[in-house]
């Protein structure tokens, strides 16, 4: 079968083409379309059915209540403040280590990277146990900096930003140390600008991880004010499990920073995403 | 690259006069150095060699120091810790092998191993298919192919609370949207599936959220893979006269192979430390008929302040994950 539209021929394959494509797009978009749906509903419709995708009569009063509910914007500040804390420190604290693991010799050279190594393969929960007895111990039960110490340091961020700096070549530092440079400004001045592609898989990687954390912060933060958009959401959740409507329009805000992040960043995503599979 | 150093530092030494350090008596000590210093401001070679080492222990400190304290002083914490008693505050005392036997009496432990492995058995291959298949459709070339891509991988960097609050509404066994479709679709009320709220279903019900969620980051990576077949092989197959489904199977499949190994290790790893989503749509319920590992260290830890015990379990996971990583280690090597 073939049809001609606007010019193109069109094959009846084609058309299959798409329309798989189409419905399977639906399916995945359709939790998130019927939670915009029922934030703009009163409890009693959220179930109606059949399902009226656009209401009659939007309770936009939603998006303003929540407000007055939960301290969202509390919470959108504490998950931001440690994100962005935590990759800061992870990008500046991993490339600095991975530097000399890539270009420099030292005693214990070997040792001390095996030890990185060895625990890449360690699920974290298999020691948050005994972290967070630690923590405690440290007097940071309860605080954000727990949470920032906690992910800040990964020997995933090390490991990573060293595999990237073994391919570039040694004779770039060699020859910065004959003019005269030390081993501060070869970092800064030679080795960061080339690792623009490592650095930006790895914040991609700590941004996602941090912003969506939701053991760590369920284990450490039982304070109100201190809490996370995950742990916040869903205390609210739990207060109010029959607003739907309410949780819905939560729900959505909650989600709007992620979109405008992802949407924004898009092409670093997936290039880390598809990087971190072409390694493996 | 050692060798290439050595040469570098050699040259250096060579643009400065170098002079061997003459060995310093007992008798004329710190003055006799320090005005030798002040001399000859180059140095010894063994001072030099010091302070390069400083260097580079100063720009591992900042990692080194956070990854010793907060990461692998917890991992043998954790070792420990299986063979003690412990609830936290009173004084810690030694198990032996105490909470290795438990384990055969916990049926709790034992649910969770079992759901565990069904969740992995299932999770793993239908993620993988679904991924596989929504990036070759991904990677034909079709109108608004981004668009297309971007709504695939949505659902991976969305708040896991906010989604599975939706997931719950959906799946409401009552009124949800999926249950009133099935009935108008004319299932017997008696029969429609009561998803997590069921112990037969409530499993099928997290792992459709778990495909659903990680889907678009596994097809990005097979998308990268797609990128990497040359070309010549399927105009080959055409000139053959091949179709779609043989090229499919017979190119695509096979080049991709690398990739699907990678992606298999990702996500089994990946499933057995599942909790996140457990949590937030079953609660390991309704019984322990969703209840995993790492859901079971939880309980033991947080909820019974058994530690040592928790750190059991936990040793069990870690072995698991560790079995995984070797294989995976194995096969690489040997391409």
């Amino acid at each position: 079968m073939k049809i001609k539209f606007m010019g193109h021929k069109i094959t009846g394959a084609r058309i299959l083409l798409y329309v798989v494509i189409v419905t399977i797009t639906a399916l995945m978009l359709l939790p998130f379309i019927w939670m915009l749906s029922a934030s703009l509903k009163l409890d009693r419709e959220v179930f109606a059915f059949p399902i009226q995708w656009i209401p009659a009569q939007p309770r936009w009063e939603n998006y303003v209540e929540i407000w007055h509910q939960i301290p969202l914007a509390r919470f959108i500040y504490n998950t931001a403040k440690i994100t962005v804390i935590v990759t800061a420190l992870q990008l500046f604290t991993s490339s600095f280590a991975a530097y000399a693991f890539a270009k420099l010799r030292f005693p214990y050279q070997n040792v001390l990277f095996l030890g990185y190594i060895a625990t890449i393969a360690v699920p974290w929960h298999v020691y948050m146990v005994p972290q967070f007895i630690m923590m405690r111990e440290f007097g940071l039960n309860n605080t954000h900096l727990a949470l920032i110490c906690l992910q800040a340091f990964t020997a995933f961020g090390v490991f990573l930003m060293r595999q990237f700096y073994m391919s570039i070549p040694d004779e770039l530092c060699e020859a910065a140390r004959i003019d005269g440079m030390n081993e501060y400004q070869i970092w800064a001045r030679i080795i960061l600008p080339l690792s623009k592609p490592a650095l930006s898989t790895l914040c991609i990687f700590t941004f996602v991880a941090t912003w969506n954390d939701f053991l760590g912060p369920m284990i450490y933060l039982t304070e109100t004010k201190l809490k996370t958009i995950q742990i916040g959401l869903r205390m609210f959740i739990s207060q109010y499990s029959s607003e739907y409507g309410l949780i819905m329009a939560a729900s959505v805000v909650v989600l709007i920073p992620v979109l405008v992040v992802f949407l924004s960043l898009q092409r670093f995503f997936v290039e880390g995403v598809a990087a971190s599979g072409l390694k493996g | 690259m050692i060798d290439r150093h050595t040469t570098s530092s050699s040259a250096l030494r060579v643009s400065g006069t170098e002079e061997e350090e003459p060995p310093v008596s007992s008798t004329n000590t710190n003055i006799n150095v320090a005005v030798k210093q002040r001399a000859r401001p180059l140095l010894s070679k063994k001072q030099r060699q010091r302070r390069s080492n400083l260097v580079a222990y100063s720009f591992i400190a900042p990692n080194f120091l956070g990854f010793v304290i907060f990461t692998l002083g917890p991992i043998l914490f954790a070792f420990a810790l299986a063979f003690m008693h412990w609830d936290g505050s009173n004084p810690i005392q030694f198990a032996g092998l105490d909470n290795f036997f438990a384990l055969f009496h916990d049926s709790a432990f034992q649910a969770a191993l079992w759901n565990t492995l069904i969740y992995t058995a299932f999770s793993v291959p239908l993620t993988l298919a679904a991924a596989l298949g929504v990036a070759v459709l991904l990677n034909e070339k079709i109108i608004g192919r981004n668009f297309f891509r971007t709504a695939m991988f949505f659902p991976y960097v969305a708040s896991l609370v906010a989604v599975a609050v939706v997931w719950n509404m959906l799946f409401n066994p009552a009124m949800g949207p999926v249950n009133m479709l099935l009935y108008t679709a004319g299932v017997d009320p008696q029969s429609l599936p009561g998803w997590a709220a069921d112990s037969s279903w409530a499993m099928v019900t997290v792992i459709f959220f778990g495909v659903w969620k990680d889907l678009g980051y596994f097809m990005v990576i097979y998308l990268a893979g797609l990128q990497g077949i040359n070309g010549d092989l399927y105009e080959a197959a055409d000139l053959d006269g091949a179709s779609s489904w043989q090229k499919f199977w017979h190119i695509t499949v096979p080049q991709l192979a690398p990739t699907t190994f990678f992606v298999s290790v990702m996500l089994t790893i990946q499933s057995f430390k599942v909790f996140d989503q457990i949590f937030m749509i079953t609660q390991g319920g309704p019984g322990t008929s969703t209840l995993v590992l790492v859901y079971h260290i939880y309980n033991e830890a947080f909820i019974s302040w058994d530690l040592g015990y928790a750190s059991m379990v936990a040793m069990v996971l870690f072995l698991i994950v560790l079995a995984v990583t070797v294989v995976q280690f194995r096969f690489t090597r040997e391409d």
